[in-house]
């Protein structure tokens, strides 16, 4: 529509100073956004592998989160919490993108109570008791697999919250579910890890 | 309250993640100094968070440090 009438001459000549520092000042704006953004990408990565499926998906996901954070840097409120702004995009498109392997809802009940593992452990441990001893007695690998193991909609809060050290309220926005779903999801989430935990000391043990 | 212990594994979680009020936290705190098992279950679930987060924490790969960088969006 910019007719470059004679109509408007003036007028934008006025006009032009003003445009060029507003727009200087929105480049400046946008580069430190992204320097910001490029700052966080490693904590942001560290959860970002286990919200994914795999390391692969990870990193595809990682690109499409900064693609889009990028895009829509005006939408993101200077002061606020970037990590959990790029954490909610990411979020987002791991859903929508239908990338998640979904399982079967866990119809299994939970353990007996909260102790079960270090009870199974300690068990098993030549009267071995040292609460950090018996935890080494995990391997890497069990770790890993029995994290990946745990059903999406556990992981996620799990993994904002155990390893991003995002409040309950912080992984509440994330993920736009009430504070008490984060709450019970982690609750049922930390203990199906350590079910699964359990479950591959145990066959080590046999 | 018949079973302080059973009190105080639902204590467990919520003590760990700093989200007990003073009076529950004080009343946790009661019952471990005097209840060894309790004491070692706490102090084996803190190391089991540590020892959890320590086994699955990956660096991002360097190349895509790079191809993050690459998708900014340059300033005409």
């Amino acid at each position: 529509m910019a007719h470059a009438g004679t109509a408007g001459t003036v007028e934008r000549m006025d006009a032009e100073p003003e445009e060029a520092q507003r727009l200087a000042t929105e480049a400046r704006d946008r580069v430190r956004f992204e320097e910001d953004a490029l700052a966080l990408s490693d904590q942001v990565y560290r959860v970002a592998r286990h919200l994914a499926s795999s390391r692969e998906d990870a990193e595809e996901l990682m690109q499409e989160t900064y693609a889009r954070a990028f895009r829509s840097w005006r939408s993101f409120t200077p002061g606020t919490n970037m990590r959990a702004w790029l954490l909610r995009i990411l979020t987002n498109l791991n859903i929508d993108r239908g990338r998640r392997q979904q399982r079967a809802p866990q119809m299994t009940p939970l353990e007996a109570n909260d102790y079960f593992l270090y009870d199974k452990l300690a068990e098993n441990g030549d009267g071995v008791s040292d609460e950090e001893q018996v935890v080494e007695r995990l391997s890497q690998d069990d770790i890993v697999s029995a994290l990946s193991a745990v059903p999406h909609d556990f992981r996620d809060v799990l993994v904002l919250v155990d390893l991003g050290d995002f409040s309950y309220a912080d992984a509440a926005q994330i993920l736009d579910i009430p504070v008490g779903t984060v709450m019970s999801r982690l609750h049922r989430g930390r203990r199906i890890l350590k079910r699964e935990l359990a479950e591959s000391a145990l066959e080590e043990a046999t | 309250m018949n079973d302080p212990c059973a009190h105080c594994e639902e204590m467990m979680q919520p003590y760990l993640d700093h989200v007990l009020t003073d009076e529950e936290m004080d009343r946790a705190e009661a019952h471990l100094a005097e209840c060894v098992d309790c004491r070692r279950r706490y102090k084996f679930e803190e190391s089991l968070r540590i020892y959890v987060r320590k086994a699955v924490t990956e660096e991002m790969p360097a190349e895509l440090r790079q191809k993050l960088a690459a998708l900014r969006i340059p300033l005409e």
